[in-house]
């Protein structure tokens, strides 16, 4: 009986490379950086992925997407493992990821922003009139406010441009 | 197509060997005293964060405005995805097969760990936010410690958590501002929020044998020493709201020995109805 080639772990990132994120379709779940790690154990392939926020409902379905893709490029012996540490942070968005958040409408994070418990300095900043400077994806204005600090997702800051007057997401660092 | 593990249920084997090669740390059939207060302390940590979902999740449909409804929704979100990672761990120390959902869905109030304060009544919009807040300022500084725990499995939830919860702060400390300094109907609604949970917050570092004996073999912080940081944070966020904290009286316990206000019971009737009435269902 021979046994067939493995492919290449390289040959997996690619096919990864090509499964949509189901919340965000524009962008890939390696654009997104939740895939952590791809490796052979003996003829067992398996790929350690990170959840994005710990309630994320997309996790599942996230799971469900590898396996199924993975399982159509003819993988058979599969094993999904979930690694918490380090936790998932906006940086580890690919600059393609961006750009295709920012083509899609949705404003990339901007990193180095994101919540860290130095409570005060930045309530004021909330409260007052200097925001974070996000850019209107539609028309690349800075005259933008924010709506609400959530989303139509975990991942996502509602905001509105004073220019253009469309509403817009905002991808909020973490 | 065959069907994969639930990753959301950790890896036990895996976890286990990891949580052995690490020094120090609470192994399953290790000093039962250790790991019996090792899971009190987990299923505390599950239950605030259980019962306060389930509470903010409530105002699915009802806030008064939709921004705030969605805020609310994804905060309790993230509160159920931190639940699933406490209890899960609590399920795997505790070492009997009980999964995150068997212990949220099938123990009675007097098995919940969680303080009084969660379980307090959603009220309006204000007293839901205070005592949010109330929480978030505690939650937060409980996580900075937890990221230092002995134990690499608290470290990696309390690391994930952190994130989301320094969120919840920066949201519930800038609107207690605003409406607090606001009009002089919302600042009297967030004064009497303030008045009605202030008694709730004692037990928040209200340390028994179990606490102290997590502290010890460093899994978990001593309480007290969390309180500086959070009066610190209270009374930052107070001052700029114009609300003024009750001084010290008599504070409310119980929860954390699962001796809970009749609000509990009324929870879990609404959250644990379908596993109660069909053992076992999925959908």
């Amino acid at each position: 009986m021979s046994t067939p080639t493995l492919p290449s772990t390289e040959q997996v990132w690619r096919w990864l490379s090509e499964v949509p994120d189901p919340e965000i379709p524009v962008i890939s779940l390696t654009d997104l950086g939740i895939i952590r790690d791809v490796a052979w154990d003996g003829e067992t392939l398996v790929v350690t992925v990170t959840p994005t926020y710990s309630g994320c409902p997309a996790t599942s379905i996230i799971n469900l997407d590898i396996e199924k893709a993975l399982r159509d490029h003819g993988i058979e012996k599969l094993r999904l493992e979930r690694r918490l540490s380090p936790p998932w942070t906006t940086d580890w968005i690919s600059d393609e990821g961006r750009e295709k958040l920012r083509a899609y409408g949705i404003a990339p994070p901007v990193d180095g922003t994101a919540a860290d418990g130095r409570l005060m300095g930045r309530v004021n900043r909330l409260a007052g009139t200097s925001n974070l400077v996000i850019t209107c994806p539609h028309c690349g204005s800075t005259h933008t406010e924010k709506v609400s600090q959530f989303g139509s997702t975990p991942c996502k800051a509602s905001y509105r441009c004073k220019d253009c007057l469309e509403p817009f997401d905002y991808f909020k660092c973490i | 197509m065959p069907s994969l593990p639930d990753m959301t249920t950790p890896n036990v084997e895996a976890l286990a060997a990891r949580a052995a090669a690490a020094q120090g740390t609470a192994r399953p059939g290790d000093a039962p005293e250790l790991q019996a207060a090792f899971f009190e302390f987990l299923t505390r940590m599950g239950d605030n964060t259980l019962v306060l979902g389930h509470r903010v999740s409530e105002w699915c449909g009802h806030s008064p405005v939709l921004e705030e409804d969605i805020a609310l929704a994804n905060t309790a979100l993230d509160l159920i995805g931190q639940t699933q990672l406490w209890l899960g761990l609590a399920g795997e120390i505790e070492g009997k097969g009980r999964s995150a959902d068997n212990l949220a869905y099938l123990r009675d109030a007097a098995q919940f760990r969680n303080v009084l304060l969660v379980e307090r009544p959603n009220g309006d919009f204000g007293n839901t936010l205070m005592r949010q807040f109330l929480f978030d300022a505690w939650h937060l500084e409980m996580l900075k410690a937890l990221e230092k725990s002995t134990d690499p499995r608290v470290a990696e939830i309390a690391a994930k958590a952190v994130k989301e919860v320094a969120y919840h702060l920066e949201r519930s400390a800038d609107l207690v501002i605003r409406l607090g300094d606001g009009t002089e109907e919302s600042h009297t609604r967030m004064q009497n929020a303030l008045d009605d949970q202030w008694a709730y917050t004692g037990e928040l570092f209200l340390a028994d044998e179990a606490d102290r004996a997590v502290a010890a073999a460093g899994i978990a912080p001593d309480l007290q020493a969390l309180k500086a940081g959070w009066d610190a944070v209270v009374a930052d966020v107070l001052e700029q709201a114009t609300l003024k904290a009750p001084t010290a009286g008599y504070m409310h316990k119980g929860g954390k020995r699962g001796v809970h206000t009749e609000h509990l019971g009324f929870i879990l009737a609404d959250m644990q109805f379908l596993q109660r009435a069909y053992p076992g269902a999925t959908w």
